[in-house]
């Protein structure tokens, strides 16, 4: 489980994010969702380590306090992390084989036939068998994304963070990626973290929903609670457009 | 951010540079990959403007002597002697901090913008150590190298084009090229040794500026003009401090 506590966050003058305190559910898809310039990102980045939470708050992996450990010490926590960027974030100068092999080079003494044995298993998994030798260059936003979870997903992580997943993609490719996210957090019991603006996500993966509005948890609830919900910050978000409206009508 | 901060800044950032790679398995084959992408592709550079410039000090040298008192194989002696001390060291070096620093920050400066650096950070791997340590050993260890291949190159120039033009005999430049070199082969360690601190400079500079872009395409652009602004003037500062030193 991630537990998220009593988590602020300043960058000089500005306060981005306000006592936060949240619980992931472990072996379940976690959205964090919200308007653009809420703090999503930000306490995402401070989940993960990648910025620093302010004084009192504490980031906690299955008890592991996270926000008070030393560097040497998180490398091994974030051995245990996979991510999805929103770019993907994949290495260009390394073929689709070695960009998911280098978690396992830098961190496992596997052989060379060993590692390329786990990186088909998860190429497979994300159908991409037989993609190896491409270039990320070479390679569609869809299939970039991919590629993207067979790395995270190469040390058969605990907790899986996706930023945007969707983002840049067709609804169609959307979909894919939305259920390849499940089956994966269903099949290895991840704990997924998902941030998303995509509604389609929201109510189709959406376990566990946390709602940020001005750096702060504003909604906690589950895919079928949103439908339902009269919070007005979480309706005028969710259902901003008119089809949306429409349907919200219909389902209430 | 204040001059002082970003010096603070670095040195923090070299702390990181230097702790011990994760794996030495992956960091051989890194090293010799910026040996290559550092060092030996920047030989015909180096080559070119070596040979053309010792070409020019010497028909300059020769150009200004017309002091009869003066012997003619002065002019493989003063080629040779600027050559060693401040061309090919310092010369050499400023233009590689444009060719290699550029490209250095450039590089790091777009896997920061697309979130690469954040993948490796995410992953438990020391960016900052898996990323500088083999540019900074590789530029630092074997820049020395290039630039002994300068001086020879500058010194084959001068003697072309004096040989061509008829300004004096090989032997004679020959002559002044060996003259004095029990005295002033000390020139020479000192030349290494500032070209070894300059391949420091360049390397950890441009990797500085590279991995602090902040922004998009833009900023990568501007944190490679800073670093090779930043370097140059690291170079010419850290040139007059070691010339105090060693020379003096």
């Amino acid at each position: 489980m991630i537990e998220v506590k009593g988590v602020n966050k300043m960058f000089g003058d500005t306060q981005i994010l306000f006592d936060i305190t949240t619980e992931f559910v472990p072996g379940r898809v976690n959205l964090i969702i919200g308007a653009s310039g809420q703090g999503k990102s930000v306490l995402t980045k401070c989940i993960v380590g990648l910025h620093e939470v302010d004084e009192g708050g504490a980031i906690l992996y299955d008890g592991r306090n996270f926000s008070a450990m030393t560097q040497r010490e998180r490398s091994v926590v974030r051995q245990e992390i996979g991510m999805l960027f929103q770019g993907s974030a994949l290495f260009d100068s390394l073929s689709v084989e070695e960009n998911v092999k280098f978690p396992l080079r830098m961190f496992t003494d596997m052989s060379e036939a060993e590692m390329k044995d786990r990186v088909n298993e998860c190429l497979d998994r994300v159908n991409l068998n037989g993609k190896n030798d491409l270039k990320p260059a070479e390679t569609s936003g869809g299939m970039q994304k991919r590629i993207g979870i067979a790395r995270a997903i190469a040390m058969n992580p605990k907790y899986l963070f996706c930023d945007e997943p969707n983002s840049g993609l067709d609804p169609k490719t959307s979909i894919v990626i939305d259920n390849l996210i499940k089956e994966i957090t269903y099949e290895y019991n991840i704990t997924t973290v998902v941030i998303t603006h995509d509604m389609n996500s929201v109510m189709e993966i959406g376990d566990h929903i946390m709602f940020i509005n001005a750096g702060r948890n504003w909604w906690e609830g589950s895919n079928k609670d949103i439908i339902k919900t009269d919070n007005q910050e979480v309706v005028d978000f969710v259902y901003a457009s008119s089809f949306m409206k429409n349907l919200r009508e219909k389902l209430i | 951010m204040n001059l002082f901060e970003h010096i603070g800044r670095y040195f923090i950032m070299l702390r990181f540079a230097f702790s011990k790679p994760e794996k030495m398995k992956v960091f051989w084959p890194m090293f010799f990959k910026e040996i290559e992408a550092i060092v030996i592709n920047s030989i015909p550079l180096v080559g070119f403007l070596s040979i053309f410039m010792g070409a020019v000090i010497s028909l300059q040298t020769a150009s200004n002597m017309s002091s009869p008192l003066l012997p003619n194989y002065t002019i493989g002696y003063i080629t040779r002697q600027s050559t060693i001390l401040e061309f090919s060291p310092t010369i050499i070096s400023l233009i590689i901090a444009g060719k290699v620093g550029s490209n250095i920050a450039s590089e790091i400066g777009s896997m920061r913008v697309t979130e690469q650096i954040d993948a490796l950070d995410i992953m438990g791997v020391n960016s900052i150590g898996y990323l500088m340590l083999p540019k900074i050993l590789a530029a630092t260890i074997f820049f020395p190298f290039v630039i002994i291949l300068s001086m020879v190159l500058s010194l084959i120039g001068g003697w072309i084009a004096g040989v061509q033009s008829g300004l004096y005999s090989t032997e004679t430049y020959v002559l002044g090229v060996r003259a004095f070199w029990a005295t002033d082969a000390n020139g020479l360690y000192y030349a290494l040794s500032k070209t070894m601190v300059f391949a420091f400079l360049i390397t950890s500079i441009a990797s500085y500026f590279g991995y602090y872009t902040k922004g998009g395409a833009l900023e990568v652009g501007r944190s490679s003009t800073q670093a090779v602004v930043a370097s140059s003037v690291a170079i010419l500062l850290a040139n007059y401090v070691l010339t105090q030193l060693i020379l003096i």
